[in-house]
């Protein structure tokens, strides 16, 4: 029978639920940033009254609509993945875990998702005030989201605040310590950090990738240059400023982070250190293995290149410290992986190191005034653009893979969590799964690559003439914006300061371009 | 009464709201999709999809609540259900996938073919969703094989004459909420069309709503004694009679949207306001809102007929207090702001104009 080819319930089980979180995670990763983002680019608009910001705030509000309703849909999965698969750890964990993801309900999806419609169609329909604070309400979904999520999985890494009952349920004691677990506010830190760096890295690769194409046009043409302006497209500039002083600032803060997480791991759940450095012995002075391959029947690394006492000094900030080994710890506790920790987890690193770099470059060409002139630069910025996704993807794969054997670390199987399944029934929905997430994600990803090609610009363009005006889904389109298409920005004028009265788009004043059919867009709508 | 008694009594009612909520909420953005076939012009398919543009999402998250609450107050039934219903489970998240990210992607399409594909994504997602749904509803009420703590049925158990009943009844109920959405939400050729197939759709359901009240009692004995019991089938009395009103009430309510719709177009100044064309859509909620009390009364006190009761399924009584405290205080907060956001974007839409 074709069937008894398969693997186990329990593999196909456990490659079900990596494939569709780690599917999902990369939308979260980056929503959680640009949200964020967005709100920071709306209240510069409304504090300094440029409306560079203002464009650039549209110009992601259109991607941010995409990408959060592909969160959303992967979202939903992952909310009944828990009962469809792993009944039986539901059953068991669900009186602690359950209450937590409860809570992100109550706390943050109805809030994201009850104050999206407003972020997305609202700004002429509630005013600014009220708008900036959906956006701001919307940003503090995703974190909030994000605070009880991570807890979640803390909980599941270094278990904390229970009482497991006699018919192995877990039982909640203290609920503080069950939230605010031993690793929970390193992951939570690390995680919204990697969130912000990952948005940081798109957003750059974006600015510099029209920097650079509006530059090369220039210099062979002349096309695109507006006197007095170095760069012709002051929006991708500012993209690539911000994005480029995130990384530069927060790279590196990120590396502090992470070297306090993994001290946290080694407290907790030294197993997975040991698997991470790809330490079979435990020793003192245990050198750095930048290269390996790790052996998980010879119980031990081969071909390591290695660096002399760095993994102990990093590990334990001193020269001699001792650390752990995998063969301190019986096979049936050891990760289940080997190969897959270490490899994920200098991934990670190797990423890191590389954004850190990327920052700090950015700061020499910026002291330099060298920044949007620097071709090789931005070609290096385009290159990092995915680096935060896939770094994200690679921590996770650490701490995941590194948390086998169990579900809840220690206490829970793996393989006493699953739902008692066949395995054709799990391979069926897997495949199903892997079809529909390439179809549907591959094309939302495709438009997204469509909506970073736009050249990003004042939002003054329209729709050609004939067509209707509203043509966005969700989006808020430059289209939809009637005030600024009859105001008829200047195109030369986007980086200038916004004259307070002089007509521009979103001026408080009811008169000039404001005066469209319908009483002006901020006016609310006659109840029908 | 002990802590252990009431507190499972009030999250049942609590998740048996949110997934109301649900029902009730998404039931007209399904019911959008379901009627997709229906009404095929584009311009018309748009102020469809813009009318629950900026609400869908919120709409979506009832699911998510009735999920996520299940798995936080009653682990039990949650790891008894999903793995029952696991293959109408996937095939709704799959469904809902494809609803989900057609609102945006058939705005973003590149030229009519590409279009044509995210619509058809749409309304087959909304029909998947609702058929799985419906699936999931029968399955549950013609009960689920329970061994120790988990599933301990076969794997087609869902799928049974009943079970296609129920799926293809709550396929034309989200239809008919989708028509009346449109009814009140929308002018000019699109209300004409929508409300003829309130009509026809309002029949049909009425018919279903009373083949599956006829059906409960020979479904299982507990209902039966349920029903027929003499206390109780005073209560069950009335239903019928509020049935038929509420019916009435919705036909009539249909004629009146007609001829407010005549005096608004005699109306040069556009000052009549429309209001009340929102009284079949809630009639239809009402409908709904009996059928789904009469269910409770009948699978009351289980969770997962015919043998789970709630008490059974409930986490501890820490894991329930700790949730109620924030559902309680939360739970007015979420429906105030939703009801706000239904405010903000309340009245007709027109063609071209949608929201800005």
């Amino acid at each position: 029978m074709l069937w008894e080819a398969l693997p186990s319930a329990l593999d196909l089980a456990r490659f079900q639920f990596a494939f569709v979180v780690v599917f999902h995670f990369l939308f979260p990763a980056f929503t959680i940033g640009i949200a964020s983002y967005l709100a920071v680019l709306e209240g510069l608009w409304l504090w300094t009254k440029r409306d560079v910001y203002l464009d650039v705030f549209r110009y992601w509000l259109t991607i941010f609509a995409i990408v959060f309703a592909m969160g959303v849909v992967s979202g939903v999965v992952m909310s009944y993945q828990f009962g469809t698969n792993w009944s039986a750890f539901s059953d068991k964990a669900g009186p602690v875990i359950g209450p937590l993801m409860g809570y992100e309900v109550l706390t943050a999806f109805f809030l994201e998702a009850g104050f999206l419609g407003i972020m997305l169609f609202g700004l002429e329909r509630v005013g600014r005030a009220l708008h900036f604070a959906a956006t701001l309400l919307v940003a503090v979904g995703t974190a909030i989201s994000a605070f009880w999520i991570l807890s979640v999985n803390s909980w599941m890494q270094t278990p904390a605040g229970h009482s497991i009952a006699p018919d192995g349920r877990f039982m909640p004691e203290d609920w503080f310590a069950i939230i605010f677990n031993p690793s929970f506010p390193y992951r939570f830190v690390h995680t919204v950090t990697a969130a912000y760096l990952t948005t940081a890295f798109i957003v750059g690769a974006v600015g510099a990738w029209h920097v650079l194409h509006e530059r090369r046009a220039r210099d062979r043409d002349g096309s695109g240059v507006t006197p007095g302006h170095k760069i012709a497209n002051p929006q991708a500039r500012v993209m690539l400023s911000m994005a480029m002083w995130m990384a530069a600032v927060v790279a590196p803060l990120q590396i502090l982070i992470g070297d306090a997480h993994g001290l946290n791991t080694l407290e907790h759940q030294p197993q997975k250190v040991a698997a991470m450095e790809g330490h079979w012995e435990r020793q003192r002075g245990a050198p750095l293995i930048l290269f390996g391959l790790p052996d998980m029947e010879a119980e031990e690394t081969r071909l390591a290149i290695s660096i002399p006492y760095l993994s102990g000094l990093i590990l334990t900030h001193s020269l001699d410290g001792e650390t752990p080994g995998l063969r301190d710890f019986p096979r049936e506790a050891r990760p289940t992986n080997v190969p897959l920790v270490f490899w994920a987890f200098r991934v990670m690193v190797g990423l890191g190191t590389l954004m850190a770099l990327t920052g700090l470059v950015s700061l020499w060409l910026r002291l330099r005034g060298r920044l949007y002139d620097t071709g090789w630069f931005q070609r290096a910025a385009i290159a990092m653009g995915p680096s935060g996704l896939v770094a994200v993807t690679a921590g996770w794969i650490t701490t995941e893979a590194g948390r086998q054997p169990w579900t809840v670390y220690g206490l829970l199987r793996t393989a006493d969590s699953v739902s008692p399944l066949a395995a054709p029934a799990v391979a069926t929905s897997l495949a199903a799964f892997v079809v529909v997430y390439f179809l549907v994600f591959g094309a939302g990803i495709w438009y997204l690559f469509r909506l970073f090609s736009r050249t990003p610009g004042p939002f003054e363009q329209g729709p050609p003439k004939g067509e209707p005006i509203r043509t966005g889904g969700i989006l808020p389109g430059p289209a939809m914006d009637p005030a600024a298409m009859q105001a008829g920005r200047p195109s030369s004028s986007g980086d200038g300061p916004h004259a307070p009265s002089g007509g521009g788009p979103h001026a408080p004043s009811g008169g000039g371009p404001h005066a469209a059919p319908g009483g002006g867009p901020h006016a609310p709508q006659p109840a029908e | 009464m002990p802590i252990e008694t009431w507190l499972p009594f009030v999250w049942a009612v609590i998740i048996a709201l949110a997934v109301f909520f649900y029902v009730c909420m998404d039931g007209f953005d399904l019911g959008l999709g379901i009627l997709f076939p229906f009404i095929r012009e584009k311009p018309e398919r748009d102020v469809m999809v813009n009318s629950v543009a900026p609400v869908w999402d919120g709409n979506e998250t009832w699911l998510v609540m009735g999920g996520g609450g299940l798995l936080a107050v009653f682990p039990l039934a949650y790891a008894i259900i999903l793995p029952a219903l696991y293959a109408p489970m996937i095939g709704m998240l799959l469904a809902l996938i494809f609803r989900g990210v057609s609102f945006e992607m058939r705005f973003k399409a590149d030229n009519a073919a590409q279009q044509r594909w995210w619509d058809r994504a749409f309304s087959w997602g909304s029909y998947g969703a609702a058929i799985c749904q419906g699936l999931a509803l029968g399955a549950i009420v013609q009960g689920i094989t329970v061994t120790g703590r988990a599933y301990g049925g076969g794997w087609w158990d869902w799928l049974t004459p009943f079970t296609l009943f129920t799926a293809f009844s709550l396929t034309v109920g989200y239809a008919l909420l989708g028509a009346c959405w449109l009814v009140w939400k929308t002018e000019g050729a699109l209300e004409h069309r929508a409300r003829d197939l309130a009509r026809a759709l309002g029949a049909l359901m009425l018919v279903l709503i009373a083949l599956l009240s006829l059906s409960m009692p020979f479904l299982q004995p507990a209902f039966r004694a349920r029903w027929f019991d003499f206390p109780l089938i005073l209560l069950a009395l009335p239903v019928p009679v509020l049935m038929a009103l509420l019916a009435w009430r919705f036909f009539r309510a249909l004629r009146e949207t007609e001829a407010r719709e005549a005096l608004a177009a005699a109306d040069p100044t556009g000052r009549v306001f429309r209001w009340r064309d929102g009284t079949a859509f809630a009639c239809v909620l009402g409908w709904f809102f009996l059928c789904y009390t009469g269910l409770g009364i009948s699978l009351w006190p289980n969770i997962v007929p015919p043998s789970v009761s709630i008490w059974d399924a409930a986490a501890p009584p820490a894991s329930q207090l700790f949730v109620l405290v924030g559902a309680a205080v939360l739970l007015p907060v979420i429906l105030a702001y939703t009801a706000y956001t239904y405010w903000i974007f309340r009245g007709k839409v027109r063609q071209g104009e949608g929201y800005h």
